[in-house]
C-alpha cells in the first residue's frame, strides 16, 4: 500500500541550522492500516507527512504508493493519492469560497480541470447529505463562504473534502491540535467513522498520547527522523499510556521529557 | 456638461475591460501586476498599427487582446518557473514593452485620424441625428453603446469562466495555493492563466481607449494600474461584491465612475498635470481605509 524506503531529507544543509529531519526512515503500510503517528518536537513526525505529499523533494530513498514510485511526481500530482487535513484549520480550505466550491473542488482531485461548469445540482444534493452526517449544521449553509466557518467546522469539512474521492492514502497531520477539546474530540469521532466506514488507509500525526493509543491498530514513534517504536496488533489494543513511556526509555536510552506530550 | 458627463461615462465603458483585467490579478489571484502598464500600451499599439494598415478595427482589437495574452504569460513565466517575485515580475514586462511597444509603433506616437475604428459604423444609426439636434455629441453616444456591449461580452464570459472547473481551481488558487496543490491541481499553471487573461483584457481595453482618443502613445500606460486599482476599490465600495455577477457590474460601475469624478475634478479647476497625484492619494487613501478605521476606532475607545 504505502512504502518508504531508507528516505533521508536535511534542510538548510550546509548552514548553521542544518537539520537532519529524516535519518533513513523505513515504513510499510497494509491496505486499511489506520496508524497514529507520536514522537517529541522535531522528531519528523510532519516531516514524514510533508515527504509524502511531495511538498519537496526528498534527498534519498523512495516514496511507493499503490505499487507506483512516486518520488519524483510534484506535489499536485501525488493529490491523485492523497487526501489530507492539516493542523492550520486555514490551510486546507479557500476562505473566499463557498462550502459547495471547496467541496466541489475536493471532489474533482486527481481529475483534469475543464471548462465544464464547477459545480452540478447533483453534486450539490450529494454534499448536502454528506454534510448532515457531520451533524454541525452546515447543510443548509452550501453558500456560506468557508472564512466565516470556526476552527473545528473548517477542519470538519476539509476532513471530508480529504475523502470526498476515496484516497489510496489519509494523511492528518495533528488536524485537531488546533481546536479546543471539546470540538478536537469530535472532529476525532469524525475521523474515526470516515476511515472505519471507507475502510481507508491513513496515517494520523497526534502529540496526544492518549489520542494515539485510542485511535487505529497500529502506533509508531518517530525520533531524530526515524521509526524507533512500532506497536501492532493486539499489543497495541492493551497499550497504556504507562507501557508507552517504559517502552520509549528502553529503546531511547532516556525518559520522555516533553510536557505537550505528557500533560494532555 | 451632460456632454463631459457622457463622455466620462463612454470613456469609463472602455476602461472598465481593463478594470476587469486589473480584477483578476489583484483580487482573484492577490498579485499586483504593474505589467499591465506596458500591456495596455502593446494593446493601443498593435490595434493602431493594425488600423493604420488598413485593417478592420473589430481585428484590431482582437489582436490586441492575443498581443496581451503573451504580455501575460512573460509575466506568468518569469514568476511561476524562474520564482521571481510577482511584482518584480510585473515590473520586468513593463519596462521591457516599453521597447517593445517603441518596436510595434515604429516611433513613440501613431494618430488615428481619418482612420474608421470601431465606433465609426455606430455614429450612423438612425438616431444619431436627433441626438445631435438635441446637442448631444454623437461620437460619446457611440462610444457608449460599442463599451457597454464591450463590457456585457467580457463580462457574461468573465462569468462562465469563473464558475467551471478551471476559474474555479484560479479563484482557490489566489485564496489558498497549499489547498488547491492538495486537489491536485498545478498552481502555477493557474497563476500563469490567471495573468494571461488579466493582460489579455488590459491590451484589448487598450486598443478601445486608442481609438477612443484617436492615438496611440508609447506613454499612455504611465499610472494606468493605479488607475485600475481606484476602479476597482470604488467599484467594490460603492456597488456591492455580493455575488459574482454583482462584482462585475460593480467593476464597471466603478471604473465609470472614477472617470466621472475625474471629469468633475476637472472641470472644478484641477490641472491637468495634478491628476496622477490625485489618483494615487485617492487609492492610497483607500487602501489604508481598513487601517484608518482601527485608529479611528481606538482613539474613540482612548478618550472615553
Amino acid at each position: 500500500m504505502l512504502d518508504l524506503k531508507n528516505i533521508y531529507k536535511t534542510f538548510n544543509t550546509g548552514t548553521i541550522n542544518e537539520k537532519h529531519a529524516l535519518n533513513g526512515l523505513n515504513l510499510h503500510l497494509d491496505p486499511g492500516d489506520f496508524v497514529t503517528v507520536i514522537g517529541g518536537n522535531g522528531a519528523g513526525k510532519s516531516t514524514m507527512l510533508n515527504a509524502i505529499s511531495g511538498v519537496w523533494p526528498i534527498d534519498s530513498g523512495a516514496i511507493v504508493i499503490n505499487g507506483a514510485d512516486v518520488t519524483a511526481l510534484p506535489e499536485y500530482k501525488r493529490a491523485a493519492y492523497l487526501g489530507r487535513v492539516f493542523q492550520d484549520p486555514m490551510l486546507g480550505t479557500a476562505a473566499q469560497m463557498e462550502i459547495q466550491e471547496n467541496l466541489a473542488l475536493a471532489l474533482r482531485r486527481g481529475k483534469k480541470r475543464t471548462l465544464r461548469w464547477g459545480i452540478t445540482g447533483e453534486e450539490r444534493e450529494k454534499y448536502h447529505e454528506l454534510l448532515k452526517t457531520l451533524d454541525l449544521g452546515l447543510e443548509d449553509r452550501l453558500t456560506t463562504k468557508v472564512g466565516l466557518l470556526s476552527g473545528g467546522q473548517r477542519q470538519a469539512l476539509t476532513l471530508l473534502m480529504a475523502t470526498l474521492t476515496k484516497p489510496a492514502l489519509l494523511l492528518l497531520d495533528e488536524h485537531t491540535a488546533a481546536l479546543d477539546p471539546k470540538t478536537a474530540a469530535k472532529v476525532l469521532e469524525i475521523s474515526d467513522r470516515i476511515i472505519e466506514e471507507e475502510k481507508l488507509t491513513a496515517l494520523m500525526v497526534t502529540h496526544n498520547m492518549r489520542d494515539a493509543i485510542a485511535h487505529g491498530n497500529r502506533l509508531i514513534m518517530l525520533k531524530d527522523g526515524r521509526i524507533i517504536l512500532d506497536i501492532g496488533g493486539a499489543e497495541k489494543k492493551s497499550l497504556t499510556v504507562e507501557d508507552l513511556l517504559a517502552k520509549f526509555a528502553s529503546v531511547a536510552g532516556e525518559d520522555l521529557d516533553n510536557d505537550r506530550m505528557l500533560l494532555n | 456638461m451632460l456632454n463631459i458627463i457622457l463622455g466620462a461615462v463612454a470613456l469609463g465603458s472602455l476602461w472598465a475591460v481593463m478594470t476587469m483585467g486589473v480584477y483578476i490579478t489583484f483580487r482573484l489571484l492577490d498579485i499586483a501586476d504593474l505589467s499591465v502598464e506596458g500591456t495596455l500600451v502593446t494593446g493601443a499599439a498593435v490595434g493602431a498599427v493594425h488600423i493604420t494598415h488598413g485593417g478592420n478595427p473589430w481585428v484590431a482589437t482582437i489582436l490586441a487582446l492575443f498581443a496581451g495574452l503573451v504580455c501575460g504569460a512573460v509575466t506568468g513565466l518569469l514568476h511561476t518557473k524562474l520564482k521571481i517575485p510577482a511584482l518584480l515580475s510585473g515590473i520586468l514586462t513593463m519596462i521591457a514593452l516599453y521597447s517593445v511597444n517603441l518596436r510595434i509603433m515604429g516611433r513613440a506616437n501613431i494618430a488615428l485620424l481619418n482612420v474608421p475604428g470601431v465606433f465609426t459604423p455606430l455614429e450612423k444609426l438612425p438616431f444619431m441625428p436627433w441626438l445631435a439636434a438635441h446637442g448631444i455629441m454623437t461620437k460619446n453616444v457611440a462610444i457608449l453603446i460599442c463599451g457597454v456591449l464591450v463590457c456585457l461580452v467580457v463580462g457574461l464570459f468573465l462569468y462562465w469562466f469563473f464558475g467551471t472547473e478551471l476559474g474555479s481551481a484560479i479563484r482557490a488558487t489566489g485564496n489558498n495555493q497549499q489547498m488547491v496543490r492538495a486537489q491536485g491541481v498545478n498552481t502555477d499553471t493557474m497563476i500563469l492563466l490567471g495573468l494571461m487573461l488579466s493582460n489579455g483584457l488590459v491590451a484589448m481595453s487598450g486598443a478601445l481607449i486608442a481609438q477612443n482618443q484617436s492615438y496611440a502613445d508609447v506613454q499612455m500606460g504611465t499610472g494606468s494600474i493605479v488607475i485600475g486599482l481606484a476602479s476597482v476599490i470604488i467599484g467594490e465600495v460603492l456597488f456591492g461584491t455580493k455575488s459574482f455577477r454583482r462584482t462585475l457590474l460593480s467593476l464597471t460601475l466603478g471604473a465609470i465612475t472614477y472617470r466621472i469624478i475625474i471629469a468633475l475634478v476637472l472641470k472644478a479647476g484641477m490641472a491637468a498635470n495634478d491628476l496622477k497625484l490625485f489618483t494615487a492619494i485617492t487609492v492610497a487613501i483607500c487602501l489604508a481605509l481598513p487601517q484608518i478605521k482601527s485608529w479611528w476606532a481606538k482613539l474613540k475607545g482612548g478618550k472615553k
